[in-house]
C-alpha cells in the first residue's frame, strides 16, 4: 500500500522572538492510500495549520511534507501549484463553491485549470457528481442547492480526476447529523477507491468514521486511536 | 423494568407465547440487549399476578401458554411511555467522579486522565460508527439503538473537552485567596 501523506516532526511558529507563537510542535502524521485519519484537537489546537502544511497552502517553519513520494521542499513554486491542482482535493467548512458555475462547471473546473480540454473535464465531473449521487443536480446553481447538497458538490470537486489526497476541515460544520454522515460516507467512498483522506474537526462524531484518529493539543500529537477493525469491545451479539 | 413494559408493548400487538416474546423483544432491541427465557416467564408471572395481562388456557405447561394484555395493562403501558425517566437529579456519574478526584490527587496530569478517556470513547464510538458504516441499510431497531449510543459517547467527549478548558482556565485564572503572589505563580505553572 502506498502512502500518499507522510508528515515529519512538522513545527510552525508564527511571529518571532518573544512574540511567536508556536502553531505545530514536531507532529508526525502518514497516510496511506485508501485510509482515512482524523486529527481532533479544540480550536486553537492547530489542527488547521497541519492541514494546510499537508496541502502545500503553507509551509512548515521546520519539518518535511512528503505527497506521493515527493518532498515538497525540493519543489518549485509551479511544481506545487500543479500538485495541488492535480493530487489535493480540499473540502472546507463553508463550501467555497463558485456562485457563476453550475454544479458540474464546479466540479470540472480544477482539470480545466490544469490544462484538461473543456469536454474531457466536464465528462469526468459528471462522473464524479454520478459517483456522489447528484447527476441530477449538475445543471443547477450552488444557491439553487441545499447545504448538505453543496457540500456533496464540493467533495465531488474534491476526488474529481486523479486526486490522491483528500482534506477536508470540519467537513459537516453546519450541517445536520443527516447531512454530515452523509458528507462522511462520501469521504469513505471515495477512500474505498484509493483516495487518502485527512479529516480536521472537533466533533468526535466525524472522527468515529476514521480508521486512526490523531489527538491534537496545543499544537502537539498527544495521542492516536487506530484499533483493529476485527477487535471490538462492545458487549452486543452482533459486533 | 423496562422488561416488563417491553413486554406488555408486544402482548398489545395480540397474543403471544413466551419463546416468542423472547424472541421478538431482541429483535425489537436491536439484538443488542439478549433476555434469558427464565426472565420472559418470570416477568410473565408477575404481570399475570398484577393483572396486566392474563393467560388463554390453563396449561400447566408455561411453554404452551398463550398471554394476552388486560385493560389495565395497556393503561398501564401508555402511561409508562409518556412518564419521564429519573434524569431530573444529576446521576453519580463515575467518570466526572474520576475526573473530581483527579483534580485533588497530587502529581497527577488531570489533562492526561482527561485524555485517556477520551481515547478510550473516541475508540468505542468508532467501534459503533463501523455498523453504520458496513451497513447503511440497518435495520430500524438496531439503528436507533446505535444513534442513542453515539450520541450519548459523543456527549461524554464533549464534556470531557469542557472539563478540558476548564482545567487550563483556571490554571490560568488568578486564585481568589490570599495566598502569596509567589504561590500563585507556582500554582498556574504546576
Amino acid at each position: 500500500m502506498s502512502r500518499v501523506l507522510e508528515l515529519r516532526d512538522i513545527s510552525k511558529s508564527y511571529g518571532e522572538g518573544a512574540n511567536a507563537v508556536r502553531a505545530l510542535d514536531e507532529v508526525n502524521l502518514s497516510v496511506d492510500e485508501g485510509h482515512l485519519v482524523a486529527v481532533m484537537g479544540p480550536s486553537g489546537s492547530g489542527k488547521s495549520t497541519l492541514l494546510t502544511i499537508a496541502g502545500s497552502l503553507e509551509a512548515p517553519t521546520s519539518g518535511e511534507v512528503q505527497i506521493a513520494g515527493a518532498s515538497l521542499s525540493s519543489m518549485s513554486s509551479n511544481d506545487k501549484a500543479r500538485l495541488r491542482r492535480r493530487t489535493i482535493g480540499y473540502v472546507f467548512q463553508d463550501f467555497n463553491l463558485l456562485p457563476g458555475l453550475t454544479a458540474a462547471e464546479n466540479v470540472s473546473l480544477p482539470l480545466e485549470l490544469d490544462g484538461v480540454s473543456a469536454r474531457k473535464a466536464h465528462l469526468a465531473g459528471l462522473a464524479a457528481l454520478e459517483q456522489l449521487g447528484l447527476a441530477d443536480r449538475a445543471e443547477h446553481y450552488p444557491d439553487q442547492l441545499s447545504g448538505g447538497e453543496r457540500q456533496r458538490v464540493a467533495i465531488a470537486r474534491s476526488v474529481v480526476g486523479e486526486r490522491r489526497l483528500l482534506l477536508a476541515d470540519e467537513p459537516s460544520g453546519a450541517l445536520d447529523s443527516t447531512n454530515s454522515e452523509a458528507v462522511m460516507r462520501m469521504i469513505l467512498e471515495a477512500c474505498k477507491r484509493g483516495v487518502a483522506a485527512v479529516v480536521v474537526t472537533h466533533d468526535a462524531h466525524l472522527a468515529s468514521w476514521a480508521d486512526r484518529v490523531l489527538f491534537l493539543r496545543d499544537g502537539r500529537s498527544v495521542d492516536h486511536v487506530a484499533p483493529d477493525p476485527s477487535d471490538s469491545s462492545l458487549a452486543t451479539p452482533r459486533a | 423494568m423496562s422488561v416488563r413494559y417491553a413486554l406488555l408493548a408486544l402482548l398489545s400487538e395480540g397474543s403471544k407465547y413466551g419463546m416468542q416474546l423472547r424472541e421478538e423483544f431482541e429483535a425489537a432491541t436491536g439484538d443488542v440487549w439478549p433476555l434469558n427465557v427464565g426472565q420472559v416467564y418470570t416477568t410473565l408471572q408477575r404481570l399475570e399476578r398484577d393483572g396486566l395481562i392474563e393467560s388463554e388456557d390453563d396449561d400447566e405447561d408455561e411453554r404452551q401458554k398463550g398471554y394476552r394484555i388486560t385493560a389495565q395493562g395497556a393503561t398501564d403501558l401508555a402511561e409508562w411511555l409518556h412518564t419521564p425517566p429519573a434524569t431530573a437529579a444529576p446521576p453519580r456519574d463515575e467518570l466526572v467522579t474520576k475526573i473530581l478526584v483527579a483534580l485533588r490527587v497530587p502529581g497527577v496530569d488531570v489533562h492526561e486522565v482527561i485524555q485517556a478517556h477520551r481515547r478510550q470513547v473516541v475508540e468505542l464510538m468508532q467501534q459503533w460508527t463501523r455498523f453504520k458504516a458496513d451497513d447503511a441499510e440497518m435495520d430500524l431497531p438496531f439503528a436507533l439503538v446505535v444513534d442513542a449510543e453515539l450520541t450519548r459517547l459523543g456527549a461524554i467527549v464533549r464534556w470531557l473537552g469542557f472539563a478540558d478548558k476548564q482545567v487550563t482556565r483556571a490554571a490560568k485564572a488568578p486564585v481568589q485567596s490570599t495566598t502569596p503572589k509567589l504561590r500563585r505563580r507556582m500554582v498556574v505553572r504546576s
